[in-house]
């Protein structure tokens, strides 16, 4: 290495030279793929709320969403309402797929009657579901999904994603030996209360028999991001409890 | 070392073997750790890190005669940084689906100690085809690893390799099951690839007695 590498200025300057080049290369790039980038976030919502209702192109084992270009025209197809509920108030919005659940959730800090709780009704082979948002942690980061249930509150379909868990640990949770595992699992106790679901580690039941027990099998080295799915679960669907009691009467 | 020899062919199979990033350089070590469970996500990796690796070198070997030699470390990682994040970017745009899978990848690519390694030792004294030889020999050197360690932590941990159930049902106690075999569920802990590494040395060095140090 030459001696004008190691002067001081040198340094400085290269310092300050190679900031505004890699800053203005990354913000060219982040602001010339924003819209595209945005599209495809809002396509996948659609598509997750189709999956979560039973609506995608799954094969024997893994999980398969519905083509990106048809997911708007079944969105609109499959879900009649979209619904967000506010302290009680039940208000139509059609933008209520693209409430950010995060924010909100800061928002409201903590107090559940600030919340706006988005629900999407929708309608598939003559039945109807309801399906529900919920956002929590993981291990290392953000976990989030969709699950649908009947107006009992029995879950018809899930859908799990994870910003970072471990691959093949804690990012299982999104496959569908995990997912498919829930279907049909009671979220209401026997006397109809709310009790949620429990990943379980010695709940004996790995072929998930018993839908009544509030208790899916966990995965082998994911303990945490699975108790986080738990926890996601019983604090998100608990605050549609008042919509589902209110439905039935 | 056979690393600096004059054959190019030697600086993609010398890290291979008797010049592993892992087993002889011990780098890249927490990533091998962390995404072995499953040989799908081992794969993913290694052709990850080994497109980065090739790439990251050029780069760093075309700058080498400018970067001033206090501040090199955070050139490199501005650029490596950089790259992985614009790759990522371009990825969600337009091919949303795999950015999706390879999300989780990103922040182990950029803190790889692998990649800084090679920058380090390779890249900032050597020209741009030399060094690009030398940043995919080593990624499948360290891809090789990660591809035998995930093979045996998935097949013996899981009982499955790339999600195929190889040696029967565990459920529903068919194949292997049947006969009282059961999966070995520390497999899927970090620890185990930690062994599995140390294992794979031990048979490296017993084979080749010049790579045991005093």
């Amino acid at each position: 290495m030459s001696n004008r590498t190691d002067s001081n200025v040198y340094t400085v300057l290269f310092a300050i030279g190679m900031v505004v080049v890699v800053g203005a290369l990354l913000a060219f790039t982040a602001s010339s793929l924003k819209g595209k980038i945005t599209q495809n976030v809002e396509l996948e919502k659609q598509q997750n709320i189709l999956y979560a209702m039973g609506v995608n192109e799954n094969d024997e084992s893994s999980a398969v969403f519905v083509n990106k270009e048809e997911a708007p025209e079944l969105f609109s197809k499959y879900i009649k309402q979209q619904l967000v509920i506010e302290n009680g108030n039940v208000k139509e919005d059609n933008k209520a797929y693209l409430l950010d659940i995060k924010k909100d959730k800061a928002l409201a800090g903590g107090d559940a009657s600030k919340r706006h709780l988005p629900l999407f009704v929708g309608e598939k082979e003559g039945q109807t579901l309801y399906v529900i948002p919920i956002y929590g942690k993981g291990l290392w980061d953000a976990i989030w999904g969709y699950v649908s249930v009947d107006e009992n509150m029995v879950v018809q379909g899930a859908y799990f994603d994870h910003k970072g868990e471990t691959p093949g640990l804690g990012a299982n949770i999104k496959e569908r030996y995990f997912m498919d595992d829930f279907i049909g699992e009671h979220l209401l106790d026997a006397s109809g209360n709310f009790k949620g679901i429990e990943i379980s580690k010695s709940n004996a039941d790995p072929e998930n028999k018993d839908k009544e027990d509030n208790e899916v099998d966990a995965i082998a080295g994911a303990t945490i991001t699975g108790n986080g799915v738990g926890a996601m679960i019983k604090s998100d669907l608990a605050l549609y409890v008042p919509y589902f009691k209110n439905l039935n009467k | 070392m056979g690393l600096l020899s004059k054959k190019d062919a030697k600086l993609i199979t010398d890290p291979l073997a008797d010049n592993n990033p892992i087993t002889i350089q011990v780098l890249g070590i927490c990533s091998a750790l962390a995404i072995t469970a499953q040989l799908k996500a081992s794969i993913v990796m290694a052709l990850s890190v080994m497109a980065v690796l090739g790439i990251g070198n050029v780069v760093i070997s075309l700058m080498r005669n400018i970067i001033p030699s206090k501040i090199r470390i955070i050139v490199q990682l501005v650029v490596v940084a950089a790259l992985v994040i614009i790759v990522d970017q371009v990825l969600k745009a337009f091919s949303y689906e795999l950015s999706k899978t390879l999300s989780v990848f990103v922040g182990l690519i950029i803190t790889n100690c692998i990649i800084m390694g090679r920058f380090e030792a390779f890249a900032l004294g050597n020209g741009p085809w030399k060094s690009f030889l030398d940043g995919v020999g080593n990624a499948a050197g360290y891809g090789l690893i990660l591809i035998i360690v995930g093979f045996f932590r998935e097949l013996l941990g899981s009982g499955t390799l790339l999600g195929f159930k190889v040696l029967g049902d565990s459920v529903k106690k068919t194949g292997l099951y049947a006969i009282g075999y059961e999966n070995n569920g520390f497999m899927l802990l970090s620890p185990m690839a930690l062994i599995v590494v140390g294992i794979i040395i031990w048979v490296q060095r017993s084979r080749n007695k010049a790579l045991i140090e005093d």
